[in-house]
């Protein structure tokens, strides 16, 4: 879109605010534009917020990456990776690393179905 | 593993047990004692942070004592030639000249990578980054940051499709600051825009825990536009969804710093246009910090024009505010930043906030004048803008629009933004929705979380996660059979702790070297016959990295780089002893019992007196502070002249000052004293020493002088010398 430098015509509404008003008003539209995106991240979440997860429960890199795969291709993804893996070592009762490291390694899948 | 100041960083012990290395600490770190005057050397500073217990001050230091005040602000280089284990060693000397924010930039495409990437293969122009690289940089920081007496922040960038992995891997690593900005992967790297606004929820929250910094990434706006002064406004706005979106998540405001860039250089009249930018952000940012880049976007390749345009941003720092100075390498324009071009741009912000220390107490910005206006204007061309992006329907419909990196100076549009889709872009798709009982068993987490009733917290699920026990962390070592830091060091073994040498601009022994060469052609055959120069020297891919016109047939500049064939071994060189001086205490009592004489004088048609005063003057520390008298001729003053004081006053030695000249006209005045004190029978009886900046002890002895001295000398050299001399004669 081209449009010719109209600013004087919009601005009428804001060129009578204080230095102080603006200000706020400034602040107050940048919160109103990312409230949505807040709410958004609040709701869902991303294959790298689940590796992120994973990273953080004690797998590495290498092993972070197909758990999360094969939970995305079970559609669980809604429920979390790091619920799939912790769930997963309860039923089995081994660790959760041997849990991890077992769906990483393509194992335990079968037994991933019943827990939700 | 500590730092011995006489020794190289040996880079195969870092590398050993890095898989059991814990970074020391964790968080940003501002300089101590800002806000406070201080005294250093002969002066009171008043914008300057506790100083270093190790340094290289600036050259111009020697007139003052070899001070080096360290600027109140944290100073920034950006170290990344694409191979780790070379920017350690460019780290070290980067922290002796002031830089105390490290920032690795990532190679090229890593931000597509929809996971961390492991092994410790090499960049180019740029990083791996992956634990084993930011784990050997931290450590080998952590026992700089105790060689120079300041912690050092260690700095790299979390953006693209693995924000949240390479958030907490930095956390976990001891990284100090990131740039996260999910608008830089929307605008540049065309990452989906909802996948980029989750990922960077969880990413800010780590960094929050970890209390790193943040750095926008909105001045690549500037390097992006067309016309880079129309974007203030739109800049004004991405910094402030950043910076308010951040601090929602739970990043402290004082940890969220602006990327601001002056948006343009001269010959545009750049302080006009630049300034009014500078005051509006920090009027509208007040709670939020500053940290000044510097201008690349019309940078070419030439450095002399990189760094005024640098020190006239850096004014723009000095007159407003600025809590980091970023510093960019005057041979951005050319190559991949060199080793010594770190250093110069650090020397560049250090000198100029030196040299403006305080410039805000004797100049004030008027604001009531043409720069209040236009403050006013961008604030309200910047309100406009948000107004407008709300009333399309928020964020994503803007984007989709066009609105960001359009060239016209909002409400001015031009047509030429980057609009991005919605739907589109890497890692569309990627985006789930969490269920009601969607549970994440870690400490520390953005969003929804149905932690199971059993559990106080999360990660009590799991006994605790990594950022609770960091015995958890998994450590990769290197994946790449042949692209890996063991095999890079054993190509350059030879070089290794050996006494063979090869020059480097980047890398160890890769043998580049550059030279300036002027022409008297024009510009294009100038620009061949300096290739033929350079293989003429012997030096193998040859390349022009900068030419200048001096006048279309009169002449041209030309820089050439190229890598030389040869190694050195340090072995074979012939160096000179440097004469051992004598302690103050034994040269002052050799003097109380048999005094010397001394008559000086710039010798031949010059008039330069400082170097020769402060050889003799008690209160630069001259020969005088040890006892000795002297008979001071001035300057410009004949040989015969001098040679005849010296017999009048029966004088123990002639110091004359001298400096190059057109037809070594120094070298014949050498002789010349020589020669008439042979004349007059004096020679044996009187020690000649000559000075100057060009002088050394080899030219002067070879003029028949008993010895030379040259830059740096002091008086307890020269009285040293003679003390020692007269023992002989």
């Amino acid at each position: 879109m081209k449009r010719a430098d109209d600013y004087e015509v919009r601005r009428q509404h804001i060129k009578n605010l204080s230095d102080e008003e603006l200000k706020a008003k400034f602040w107050e539209l940048a919160e109103t534009i990312v409230n949505p995106m807040l709410e958004l991240g609040k709701k869902n979440t991303t294959p790298a917020i689940e590796r992120s997860i994973l990273l953080r429960m004690g797998f590495s890199s290498m092993e972070v990456k197909p758990i999360v795969e094969g939970v995305m291709s079970k559609g669980l993804m809604g429920k979390g990776a790091g619920n799939v893996v912790w769930r997963l070592s309860n039923k089995l009762g081994v660790s959760v690393r041997e849990a991890g490291v077992g769906l990483a390694e393509g194992k335990y899948w079968d037994e991933v179905d019943g827990l939700f | 593993m500590s730092l011995d100041i006489n020794k190289k960083i040996d880079i195969n012990e870092l590398l050993q047990d890095l898989d059991k290395y814990e970074p020391k600490r964790r968080g940003w770190h501002w300089r101590e004692g800002r806000n406070e005057n201080r005294i250093v050397g002969d002066f009171e500073y008043h914008e300057a942070s506790e100083g270093l217990k190790n340094y290289i001050p600036l050259p111009g230091s020697r007139g003052f004592h070899y001070i080096d005040p360290q600027p109140d602000c944290v100073v920034t280089t950006e170290i990344a030639s694409g191979r780790f284990e070379d920017d350690i060693r460019r780290m070290r000397m980067a922290a002796w000249h002031g830089a105390d924010h490290i920032m690795v930039i990532r190679t090229a495409g890593q931000s597509h990578i929809d996971s961390l990437l492991e092994g410790t293969t090499q960049g180019i122009g740029g990083i791996a980054v992956t634990r084993k690289q930011v784990r050997a940089s931290r450590k080998a920081l952590d026992m700089i940051e105790e060689e120079v007496g300041r912690p050092i922040n260690f700095h790299s960038y979390i953006s693209g499709v693995a924000g949240p992995d390479i958030a907490v891997m930095f956390a976990e690593e001891g990284v100090n600051g990131a740039h996260q900005d999910p608008q830089y992967n929307v605008l540049y790297r065309n990452v989906n825009m909802i996948r980029s606004f989750v990922d960077a929820c969880e990413a800010k929250k780590v960094m929050a825990w970890a209390d790193m910094l943040q750095i926008d990434g909105a001045h690549n706006a500037n390097a992006t536009a067309m016309k880079a002064w129309k974007v203030r406004p739109e800049l004004m706005v991405q910094h402030a969804i950043n910076s308010i979106f951040s601090k929602k998540v739970g990043i402290k405001p004082e940890n969220i710093a602006l990327s601001t860039v002056p948006p343009t250089a001269p010959p545009a009249p750049c302080m006009r246009l630049d300034l009014p930018y500078a005051v509006a952000l920090r009027d509208f940012f007040s709670e939020y910090k500053m940290r000044a880049q510097q201008n690349t976007k019309y940078m070419e390749s030439d450095m002399r024009e990189a760094t005024v345009t640098h020190t006239l941003n850096l004014m723009i720092s000095r007159l407003t505010s600025a809590d980091i100075q970023s510093t960019i390498t005057p041979d951005e324009g050319r190559n991949v930043p060199w080793h010594y071009n770190n250093i110069a741009a650090i020397s560049t912000a250090k000198q100029a906030m030196n040299g403006m220390d305080g410039l805000r107490e004797m100049v004030k910005l008027d604001r009531d004048g043409v720069l209040g206006e236009e403050v006013r204007e961008l604030k309200e061309r910047a309100v406009l803008f948000m107004e407008e992006m709300l009333e399309v329907g928020g964020y994503f419909k803007a984007v989709e629009q066009g609105f960001f990196i359009d060239s016209g100076y909002y409400p001015e549009r031009n047509g030429d933004g980057i609009p991005r889709q919605i739907e589109g872009g890497i890692g569309a798709g990627m985006v789930f929705e969490r269920d009601a009982d969607y549970f994440a068993p870690v400490s520390v987490h953005y969003g929804d979380n149905n932690v199971p009733k059993e559990f106080k917290k999360a990660s009590d699920a799991i006994g605790g996660d990594t950022f609770e026990d960091r015995t958890k962390i998994i450590y990769i070592d290197e994946l790449d059979e042949h692209d890996n830091v063991e095999t890079r060091l054993k190509e350059v073994e030879k070089y290794t702790n050996t006494s063979l040498v090869k020059p480097e601009v980047e890398w160890k022994a890769d043998g580049v070297v550059a030279t300036t060469i002027f022409l008297p052609l024009d510009e294009r055959t100038a620009e061949f016959a300096a290739i033929k120069c350079g293989e003429k020297l012997g030096l193998e891919d040859v390349t022009v990295v900068h030419k200048q016109c001096l006048h279309p047939s009169e002449g041209t500049l030309v820089e050439i780089k190229g890598r030389v064939k040869f190694d050195i071994n340090v072995n074979d060189l012939i160096i000179p002893e440097k004469p051992e001086v004598l302690s103050e205490e034994e040269v002052r009592e050799d003097i109380k019992e048999k005094p010397i004489f001394v008559v000086a004088a710039t010798i031949g048609q010059d008039e330069h007196s400082v170097g020769l005063k402060e050889t003799l003057d008690i209160k630069h520390g001259g020969i005088e502070k040890y006892g000795v008298k002297y008979l001071y001729l001035g300057t410009s003053c004949p040989v015969e002249k001098l040679v005849d004081a010296a017999i009048e006053t029966n004088a123990n030695a002639i110091l004359a000052s001298t400096i190059i000249t057109h037809d070594d006209v120094h070298i014949k005045n050498m002789r010349k004293i020589h020669e008439l004190c042979v004349e007059k029978g004096i020679r044996d009886k009187v020690m000649i020493i000559c000075g100057g900046t060009q002088v050394s002890n080899e030219i002067a002895k070879e003029a028949g002088m008993d010895a030379g001295f040259g830059r740096g000398t002091k008086g307890i050299d020269v009285v040293s010398f003679m003390v020692k001399k007269r023992r002989e004669m």
